[in-house]
């Protein structure tokens, strides 16, 4: 899209989006950078890291206020909240973990999905409308998060070797097949998912984001600098953006159930006695 | 958004290449996130559940439990009415009974009654009637041996004569009669 951005419309004057329409600047100024891995960052509070904070206090806050009278019939608060709760624990937790021990992971399950959730859906707030998991790093962490969780209760479980195994040799399989099987058992279940997880988030909500933007600002360019029979494009381009907009709330809840969805997945294949 | 583009201008950025503070910023936010809501949302959340799971089935088993006192009763109630109906058929049909017996009782107490009454009467009327017959046997006998008398004074041969005689008697009789009559009436006029 940058590419074809670049050699078509760049000559007409038009700066296509790219990358560095994600790298906002601090909040309230500043221009000051520090270098991190051969790239230039800002020093300061930016945006998405406000968006951070604002939806784990948004998600916190719901919860625990829904959740605090305990009413035996509940209001309409706290049936949503328990809905929200149940849909988490009940097909997400129970029914892919196991009943037997899926409860001390629902607490994780739980605060993930919604945490990834509202996130998302910053990106179709207005006044907001920005994915704080475009930022690749707020991603990574998460990652990196789910990849030591299910790891360390494999490993508590089965013992390290133990765990390997359980990874890496398919049950039912024997002989010379093993020597190709076990690498790539291996690198799927132990080293790949880590980065899976993460450019699976990252780059939808990458991708979402910078297709709006498109959609927004080239509309824009047709309307306001090309010549009048552009215009039908332009408008065809920000009618795209309003559908593409519906479609990315949908993205948005399905790379946060996505996410969690296989989080869930690699614990109960961590701590399945067999698979 | 392109007036923000500040960075951009010069360099192409790799937006793969993560912001170090939004790797910590994102950990620890998640962090506390995950505690809280372990400490203070999903503790209430599952008490909730399993206090509703309680209530519910508390309230079946003690609905389960209400609903076979009520069968126990019904079959109860259904069993006493019962007895109470073959009770009622039972002294209807002794009622019924004991009514034919005094009817037929009464009938026959009436009819004996009634052949005593009958009974009397006849004596009585037969008395009477022995009664009348001796006394009237008695008259006719004195009034027949007047007559004859009579007849057995006067000559019997000539018939004027006994028609006579007869006549005479029955006037005599006739003057006899208010004779019995007026003297009688002379008599209580005398003594008084």
């Amino acid at each position: 899209m940058s590419l074809i951005g670049t050699l078509v419309v760049r000559a007409e004057g038009f700066t296509p989006p790219g990358p560095g329409d994600f790298n906002l600047p601090p909040i309230g100024g500043g221009t000051g950078t520090f270098e991190w891995l051969g790239q230039s960052h800002y020093i300061g509070v930016t945006k998405p890291m406000v968006q951070l904070v604002l939806a784990a206090i948004l998600v916190f806050g719901f919860f625990y206020l829904a959740a605090k009278r305990r009413e035996m019939v509940p209001g309409r608060m706290q049936y949503v909240a328990e809905e929200a709760y149940g849909f988490v624990r009940n097909s997400m937790g129970r029914d892919i973990i196991g009943s037997a021990d899926f409860m001390r992971f629902v607490p994780y399950l739980f605060a993930l999905f919604f945490f990834l959730l509202v996130n998302n859906l910053m990106a179709s707030v207005p006044l907001i409308q920005f994915p704080t998991f475009s930022r690749s790093g707020m991603v990574y962490s998460l990652a990196v998060l789910s990849w030591v969780i299910y790891n360390g209760v494999g490993i508590k479980k089965h013992g390290l070797v133990g765990y390997l195994k359980l990874q890496s040799v398919p049950s039912g399989v024997g002989g010379p097949i093993l020597l190709l099987l076990v690498p790539l058992e291996f690198m799927s279940n132990i080293l790949v998912r880590p980065f899976t997880l993460a450019l699976r988030l990252f780059a939808n909500m990458f991708a979402g984001h910078l297709l709006l933007i498109l959609f927004a600002l080239g509309g824009e360019y047709i309307l306001l600098h090309m010549a009048i029979q552009f215009a039908p494009v332009g408008i065809l381009a920000w009618v795209l953006f309003i559908a593409v907009a519906f479609l990315e709330i949908l993205i948005q809840f399905l790379q946060a159930y996505v996410f969690v969805l296989l989080n869930a997945m690699y614990i109960q294949g961590a701590v399945a006695d067999e698979h | 958004m392109q007036t923000l583009n500040l960075l951009a201008a010069g360099e192409e950025l790799n937006p793969l290449i993560p912001h170090p503070v939004e790797i910590v910023l994102s950990l620890v936010v998640f962090g506390l996130l995950f505690l809280a809501v372990k400490k203070f949302v999903v503790p209430n959340f599952e008490k909730t559940f399993s206090e509703r799971t309680s209530a519910i089935e508390g309230g079946l088993a003690a609905a389960e439990t209400k609903q076979a006192e009520a069968d126990a009763k019904l079959a109860e109630l259904e069993k006493q009415l019962a007895d109470a109906r073959h009770e009622a058929a039972r002294i209807r049909e002794e009622a019924r009974e004991q009514g034919a017996a005094i009817v037929s009782e009464m009938r026959d107490q009436a009819q004996a009654e009634s052949t005593r009454i009958v009974d009397h009467g006849k004596a009585q009327i037969e008395a009477e009637r022995q009664q009348a017959v001796t006394s009237l046997r008695a008259e006719v006998g004195t009034l027949a041996t007047a007559l004859a008398g009579r007849i057995v004074g006067e000559s019997l041969d000539d018939d004027d004569r006994s028609n006579r005689v007869v006549e005479r008697f029955l006037a005599d009789l006739e003057t006899m009669e208010s004779a019995r009559s007026g003297g009688t009436s002379t008599n209580g006029d005398g003594a008084r």
